[in-house]
């Protein structure tokens, strides 16, 4: 291959002959795509759409606990008991046939709701949008569907939807929440580098009384039934 | 002659790896017949908790291509890459380390992932003291490379270690920058992005998990074996230059394409797909390069099996980096997003590609390796058509699938309402859940061919060995 060398080049015939040269050239270039589409993402102010409209995200006063919070009052943190129940969803691998991104399509409208907007999951570390759908998306399940009925679909699907095929989830009704470990969750999610959801001292403290006798199961249903219920849409506003 | 090359090569860290692939490649193929079905036929999770396939999923795709697509990388890369630097791996133990080291990320992966310990991360779900143990055994294994190279008696720095070395510099930075995260416990942790950030950073992984992972480290398998297996000079050195340093620039950008019209910005969406549909120059570029090798000895393929292997792999290999940019634009990616389409052009690629060039080119190393035959030839044929057939079944299986998902939930009646629910089109996957099922199975029965056919050659070389030994001492 070596008498071939002029057919390229000189910069070629460098880069091939020099390992150094190789390994820099090679980091240099593949850096590029991912600098050019990560990083403006967290500078530029539109991409997250509470920057133009402020009523997105829940305007919190002074002294208010996440149980005065409202349906449709704004993107919030997670309660102890959702963030928990976000866990199990997390640890059954729920995100893999369920996504969290409704599109702006006229039958995705119809069928889950409004398209969802980046400033709806900026507490979720990880993100749970998915990338596939072999069951429903469930980025606006909330409030869709009684506490009873999710809980009878978790322990056996097709007792209520008869065509589905997703597993039983029997042991998530027999594994109590610990308070310990749920104030450790959040403590995590307060101190994040990045995106910290605000917590406050006394959502900390109140982590026991809320998840006093609770099980996997009810935090579960705990944190489907919120999806999608944060934000109150205004038809006439076109969010991207 | 083997006994010098034996001695100048360290040969036995390249038996090591090869074999691992072979026992990988059946273990992978096995969880996912399993998951496959139990999409099919749900009783199979039996209400145990690590059956489930939300658990089991991840453990498929990690062994695929963490457990076999990578030990097939470390054997095909370190072999070829003392062959054409013409020195032995720079540090034996460097090299034996990156073996225990991967084995012993593989049994972790094994045995958190259907416990639930992830960080739900698609292809990223191992939790934070594996990631640090993938960290310091992916540099070992990319050190040693190097240094290898940097030792090389030959001047130029051979194609295939081209590919080889970006897919390694690649992976490092994508892998320490996606699994960044704070730990809440041992076994828990919590990615430091959120959102819409944490969206593009996990697809920028993702996609180049292929990108680099399964294309470039692959194309550097295919720019070794095929020509020393055609026994022909590569097609074209220019091809090759334009198309190594266009997919290592271009492939980067894709990621974005796995988002389009989600809430990602849409500017970001359009450049991961323009730069997309003109990654079909430098990956046809690839194919043509590995396939017109062939050029004028196109009768071996009549003959010579392991090059059926990695011929046809070439052909998978351009489809679906066809359909690809095809599936990356927004108008098909509208219908085509979230379904099994995707699942069926992965599969192409894993199935056909990646798989089908591993098995052609970890063939040729039982043979160089062992100093032997193959015990059979027609069980490689016989594999060959197994993973063929297997493959084609699988696919059609997911892009009738797909599609038909894909038009079932736009489909409006003359009422102007959804004609369809989302649990009738659940409904309607099931035969082609059940195709897909029979297709993969079929493709693991090739496995298990290899696996038998493998073994046993390795046992007939041993044996052999240990006889003729035999017959020196007592002459």
């Amino acid at each position: 291959m070596s008498e071939k060398k002029n057919q390229t080049g000189p910069i070629q015939y460098k880069f091939e002959t020099n390992i150094v040269a190789m390994v820099l050239i090679t980091l240099a270039l593949v850096s590029v795509g991912g600098l050019v589409e990560i990083v403006p993402l967290f500078y530029i102010d539109e991409t997250m759409e509470h920057n133009q409209h402020k009523e997105i995200l829940w305007d919190r006063q002074e002294g208010q606990s996440l149980n005065d919070w409202q349906a449709g009052d704004g993107v919030r943190p997670y309660k102890p008991l959702e963030l928990m129940g976000r866990k199990v969803y997390l640890r059954e691998g729920c995100y893999l046939c369920h996504s969290q991104m409704i599109r702006p399509f006229r039958d995705e409208k119809e069928r889950y709701g409004h398209y969802s907007l980046a400033s709806e999951s900026i507490y979720d570390h990880p993100f749970q949008w998915g990338s596939k759908r072999t069951g429903p998306d469930l980025a606006r399940v909330g409030a869709k569907y009684s506490d009873e009925w999710h809980e009878l679909h978790l322990e056996a699907p097709r007792s209520v939807v008869p065509e589905s095929v997703m597993p039983n989830y029997p042991w998530l009704a027999k594994a109590p929440i610990d308070a310990e470990l749920t104030v450790k969750h959040m403590e995590v999610m307060r101190n994040m580098p990045n995106a910290p959801a605000p917590y406050t001292d006394a959502d900390i403290a109140s982590v026991p009384a809320e998840v006093e006798g609770k099980t996997e199961l009810d935090a579960l249903v705990a944190y489907l039934q919120v999806l999608g219920t944060m934000v109150k849409f205004d038809e006439n506003i076109d969010y991207r | 002659m083997q006994a010098s090359l034996d001695q100048k090569y360290n040969f036995e860290i390249i038996k090591w790896f090869t074999v691992s692939a072979v026992i990988y490649l059946v273990v992978g193929t096995t969880v996912g017949v399993y998951i496959a079905s139990e999409l099919a036929w749900p009783f199979l999770n039996f209400d145990i908790a690590e059956l489930t396939f939300g658990r089991l999923r991840p453990l498929h795709t990690n062994a695929v291509i963490f457990a076999f697509g990578g030990m097939s990388l470390m054997a095909t890369s370190y072999y070829s890459v003392q062959r054409t630097c013409g020195v032995r791996i720079w540090s034996d133990k460097l090299a034996w380390f990156v073996f225990w080291g991967w084995t012993a990320v593989i049994i972790s992966a094994v045995i958190t992932l259907p416990l639930g310990i992830t960080q739900s991360k698609e292809y990223a779900e191992l939790e934070w003291p594996i990631d640090l143990l993938i960290a310091v055994v992916w540099v070992a294994y990319t050190f040693n490379f190097v240094m290898t190279i940097a030792t090389r008696k030959t001047k130029h720095i051979y194609v295939s270690n081209w590919f080889f070395l970006s897919m390694m510099v690649m992976i490092t930075l994508l892998h320490v920058v996606n699994s960044l995260a704070v730990p809440v416990d041992m076994f828990n942790s919590y990615s430091i992005f959120s959102g819409v950030q944490d969206a593009m950073i996990q697809w920028w992984w993702g996609h180049n998990a292929v990108g680099f992972y399964l294309t470039a480290g692959f194309l550097g398998i295919m720019y070794y074996f095929v020509p020393k297996q055609a026994g022909r000079p590569v097609f074209s050195y220019r091809l090759s230059v334009i198309h190594f340093w266009a997919l290592t620039f271009g492939y980067v950008w894709l990621g974005a394409h796995h988002l389009q019209y989600t809430a990602l910005p849409d500017w970001t969406g359009s450049v991961g797909a323009a730069i997309s549909l003109a990654m079909i120059i430098p990956s046809w570029g690839g194919a043509i390069n590995g396939m017109m090798t062939l050029s004028g000895a196109w009768d071996k393929l009549r003959t010579d099996y392991i090059l059926r292997f990695l011929i046809v792999s070439l052909a998978f290999y351009a489809m679906s980096t066809f359909e690809g940019p095809v599936m990356s634009a927004k108008t098909v990616n509208a219908l085509s997003h979230y379904t099994d389409w995707t699942i069926g052009h992965v599969h192409s690629g894993a199935l056909g590609w990646v798989a089908m060039v591993a098995a052609g080119a970890i063939y040729h190393l039982v043979m160089k390796l062992w100093n032997t035959k193959m015990y059979s030839e027609s069980l490689i044929n016989m594999h060959f058509w197994l993973a063929t057939i297997g493959t084609v079944v699988y696919i059609i299986a997911m892009w009738v699938s797909g599609i038909m998902q894909g038009l079932m939930w736009r489909d409006y009646d003359e009422f102007g309402t959804l004609t369809y629910t989302f649990a009738e089109s659940v409904a309607a996957m099931h035969p082609y859940y059940a195709m897909r099922a029979v297709g993969g199975f079929i493709y693991w029965t090739g496995g298990v061919v290899m696996l038998y056919n493998v073994i046993m050659t390795i046992r007939m070389a041993t044996s052999e060995k240990s006889v003729s030994a035999a017959t020196t001492a007592t002459a």
